[in-house]
């Protein structure tokens, strides 16, 4: 038997993993005073624990980290049983669930290893994440101890839904825009570098949150945290999961299925003209170079992945950043913030859309392979305006009643053929026209 | 039934394959799917409206609302909805020539992926892991009618438990000593192993109010002018029992014999090494009963095993799926010749034949002149089933209409005789499928039970 060890051969891409420049594309950012190689950060979670994942991460290529949530002594203690999934149909995870508390390592070990790992990775964004009880003795005490690791800033937890609200910390807080506003405050009285404040989902009005930040002097805020969730019920022992012996809890929803939800926070945080220029630090379902380019396109100075490279391993942030620099070029985008906010002019309140416009489904009938899927659809739950039809030789064929279609897009959805269906915008001859005009509105502002 | 081969070794004394080998030769040719690939493949069907699958399956099957079924993990109810339209769903999903129905009408085969949902696996996959703690379908109140079924095929077993559903009292009279017909005697071993379609049988008939009597043989213990006086209606779900013959000198001799008879001697041994073997041999046909017998001799160890066609490939009705499954197997096509000669040993045994090349000119088919021999220890002839015609003989049987040689049946699958109903490869049908036989018997059984219903309310 050959018992010769396996020698890896060194590629020099990994030695270069915080190389700033990938295809020819400058990735770095400086986000709040915050330089990192590039955008990708990894969020503060379990991967996130201890020195041993962080330098793996850094190996791999991540451009920074926000080390998972330090506590008070002792340290949170933790069950077994902590994750579920909601599943796909093909058993792709659609969305993730954790119960997991922040960090249930001592505070000196957590605070010697960032130290340790700051100095061995001087280039890379190194932030802890903080959640410790909503009095400015705890914050005091914490924040010196913190500073001295040399960390590049830190991160307020004041979202976990899970397991910390009943102590007083986490979203307890977060919901609280007064106690966001004094624990910001603390913090910057307490600490000299950057304050990130991680904002919970789990309240009405994203903006409220971002908001009294702000006024506490927070120089960056990150979201989403995760959304208080029950992914699945165990039908034949009714109970939830994950499932904690007999019993279950809600636990904290993340992954690709609350991109949607995060990204609305995002846009609606970038469009506050209270928070103007408030750096935000996307979160929430990011798991490809699209994903995160849409974030950073909506306002996001820096992403943060947790859930895709949690199922994937760190490896993932190499299509991220190869992906990403290559649309940049290809779209003339020289730096990250080149194209950061570039879609929020566009996005606005529903009364200011034209009314006018009008678009219309056409069905490109050489990629049609009739399954009738948009036929019913718009049959059943629509507006009747796709006819269905026999060709002589028995084919289906699906027409666009152009004059009852009223350009709902459900169709082009149901569609399983790429852009067999596509919405046609119409020429109508007439003006753009917003609800606040238009004469049908009884609350129309004058024009 | 292989006593024209009795000059021949067995495929033990062949050796080709050790006797693990042979069983696994004969062991299921297309794998189940895994619960995983099931869940995999059932994701891939879009779920189409007014599905061009259910369109071109023959029994009606509404194949998205089971695929859709077995996606959300209801197997049960998935095994319903097939079993619903076609109680023969487990077999069907077997011998179904899916390639040319629903498989092929599936809207995958247009999309950038090319390639159909398995549709065929996935009915497997549903009626194969089904669990019910009593049988699926009950009875309807008894009518107090009760209907002879002739034949316990898949037609008349069809028929017979569409009937029983229906509340009326049935019994089967079979000649054989099992129930499947075609699945139980004549389809290869390969695609229906494990006794299926006997388990398949005795599923259906748990419904109960069926009898089943073997050994019941039409024309020869067994009068269809009894059945038409004793019974209220007469299913005939008949087989094609007489092989056709070559109609050349030597047809009796030990070497020659009807691809069906060695098949239904295969498809019955418990010891397949001890079936005698040609290590030559020639089929004569076209069709999938041609494909089964050189595929099964190939995969019991003959070496050259040779089909030979009197036209060209495209004509032939085994289809390209069945075609390739031969020539997997090692199997030879020869095309464009039919026999001429058997020819014979010093013993007077098969030696081989002698083929006339044909020529096809303005749709006739002509020899060219030109003659091929080929060198074989047995030849087997599958050129088609006919009626065994003592089975249709008494003078009640002899009154019913033709069509060919088939039974006429109008689309109500009535006989020129009243009361008397037929289906299957008994009536002229265009396609000999077990799906189609089993639509014929469903259909049948509708028919047969509305003639009932209309006649009590006008007595």
């Amino acid at each position: 038997m050959n018992t010769t060890p396996f020698t890896p051969l060194s590629f020099p891409g990994k030695k270069n993993s915080g190389d700033s420049v990938v295809n020819g594309v400058d990735l770095s950012v400086n986000f709040a005073g915050i330089k990192a190689p590039n955008p990708f950060w990894l969020a503060s979670a379990p991967p996130t624990d201890k020195a041993y994942n962080v330098v793996r991460a850094y190996e791999a290529g991540w451009g920074g980290v926000v080390w998972k949530t330090l506590g008070e002594e002792p340290p949170a203690v933790n069950v077994s049983s902590r994750y579920s999934a909601h599943y796909g149909k093909n058993r792709e995870v659609i969305g993730f669930n954790n119960i997991e508390l922040i960090t249930d390592r001592s505070l000196e070990i957590n605070l010697k290893e960032i130290t340790q790992v700051k100095k061995d990775w001087p280039d890379r964004a190194l932030i802890v994440s903080i959640m410790v009880p909503c009095n400015e003795e705890a914050w005091a005490y914490i924040l010196p101890l913190v500073e001295a690791t040399g960390a590049d800033g830190i991160e307020l937890n004041l979202g976990c839904p899970h397991g910390m609200p009943e102590r007083g910390m986490g979203a307890a807080v977060g919901q609280n825009p007064d106690l966001i506003e004094k624990v910001t405050y603390w913090c910057k009285k307490h600490y000299s570098k950057p304050v990130i404040v991680k904002l919970t989902p789990n309240i009405t009005d994203i903006r409220v949150g971002a908001q009294a930040a702000l006024r506490g002097g927070a120089d960056a805020v990150s979201l989403i945290n995760t959304i208080n969730s029950i992914t699945s019920i165990d039908l034949d022992n009714m109970v939830a999961k994950p499932t904690v012996g007999h019993q279950s809890t809600h636990g904290g929803y993340c992954g690709s299925a609350v991109k949607p939800i995060a990204m609305n926070m995002v846009a609606e945080i970038a469009r506050d003209p209270s928070t103007p220029t408030l750096p935000i630090s996307g979160i929430g379902g990011i798991s490809t170079w699209r994903d995160a380019a849409e974030f950073i396109a909506l306002g996001s100075g820096s992403v943060q992945v947790c859930t895709a490279a949690m199922l994937n391993g760190f490896r993932i942030v190499e299509e991220m950043k190869d992906g990403l620099s290559r649309w940049m070029a290809e779209k003339g985008y020289d730096s990250i913030e080149a194209f950061s906010r570039k879609a929020i002019p566009q996005t606005t309140d529903w009364k200011h859309l034209d009314i006018n416009f009008k678009t219309i489904a056409k069905i490109d009938q050489d990629l049609c392979i009739e399954c009738g899927r948009c036929y019913i659809a718009c049959e059943d739950t629509s507006h009747q305006s796709i006819a269905k039809l026999t060709e002589q030789n028995g084919a289906r064929r699906y027409e666009v009643i152009e004059e009852e279609c009223v350009g709902c897009n459900l169709c082009q959805i149901t569609c399983p053929v790429e852009n067999c269906i596509t919405m046609v915008p119409q020429e109508t001859g007439q003006p753009f026209l917003a609800w606040d005009n238009d004469p049908r509105n009884p609350f129309r502002v004058a024009s | 039934m292989t006593s024209p081969l009795n000059h021949l070794p067995s495929a033990q004394e062949v050796g080709t394959y050790d006797p693990q080998t042979l069983t696994h030769n004969f062991s299921d040719l297309h794998p189940p799917l895994t619960q995983r690939q099931a869940m995999i493949e059932s994701q891939r069907c879009l779920y189409c409206f007014d599905a061009p699958c259910v369109e071109a399956c023959p029994s009606d099957i509404d194949i998205p609302s089971f695929i859709r079924q077995i996606g959300e993990k209801n197997i049960n109810g998935a095994a319903e909805t097939i079993l619903e339209a076609n109680i023969l769903g487990g077999s069907c999903a077997r011998v179904c020539p899916t390639e040319i129905l629903c498989e092929r009408s599936c809207v995958r085969n247009h999309d950038a992926e090319c390639q159909p949902v398995l549709i065929g696996l996935l009915q497997r996959y549903a009626t194969d892991h089904m669990q019910f703690d009593s049988h699926p379908f009950k009875r309807a109140a008894s009518t107090g009618r009760h209907i002879a079924v002739v034949g316990a095929g898949p037609a008349g077993l069809s028929c017979a438990h569409r009937l029983a559903m229906l509340g009326h009292q049935v019994t089967i009279f079979e000649a054989e000593q099992k129930p499947g017909g075609l699945n139980e005697y004549g389809i290869a071993r390969y695609k229906m192993t494990d006794d299926f379609a006997r388990k398949e049988a005795e599923f259906l008939m748990e419904i109960g109010g069926i009898d089943l009597q073997y050994g019941q043989r039409l024309g020869y213990n067994l009068e269809l002018s009894t059945l038409h006086q004793q019974y209220d209606s007469v299913f005939l779900g008949l087989g094609l029992g007489a092989s056709r013959a070559l109609r050349l000198t030597g047809e009796e001799a030990p070497g020659l014999m009807p691809a069906v008879d060695y098949i239904k001697t295969l498809r019955q041994t418990d010891d397949l090494g001890s079936l005698t073997v040609a290590k030559r041999c020639i089929v004569i046909g076209a069709g999938n009963t041609a494909i089964d017998m050189a595929t099964q001799m190939a995969r019991l160890g003959a070496t050259e095993v040779t089909l030979v066609y009197r036209r060209g490939i495209e004509a032939m009705s085994a289809t390209d799926h069945e075609q390739e499954i031969a020539k997997a197997n090692g199997v030879r096509m020869v095309t464009w010749a039919q026999p001429d000669e058997i020819l014979l040993d010093d013993q007077g045994r098969v030696a081989g034949m002698r083929f006339a090349k044909t020529v096809e000119q303005a749709g006739q088919l002509s020899p060219t002149g030109e003659t091929i021999e080929i060198a074989a220890d047995a030849i087997f002839k599958a050129i088609g089933q006919s009626f065994d015609n003592t089975s249709l003989a008494d003078a009640t049987a002899a009154e019913l209409a033709r069509e060919g040689e088939r039974i006429h049946v109008d689309e109500m699958f009535r006989t020129s005789l009243p009361n008397v109903y037929a289906g299957g490869d008994c009536v002229k049908s265009g396609q000999d499928l077990t799906v189609q036989a089993v639509q014929h018997g469903k259909l049948a059984a509708h028919a047969i039970h509305q003639a009932l219903a209309a006649k009590q309310e006008a007595a």
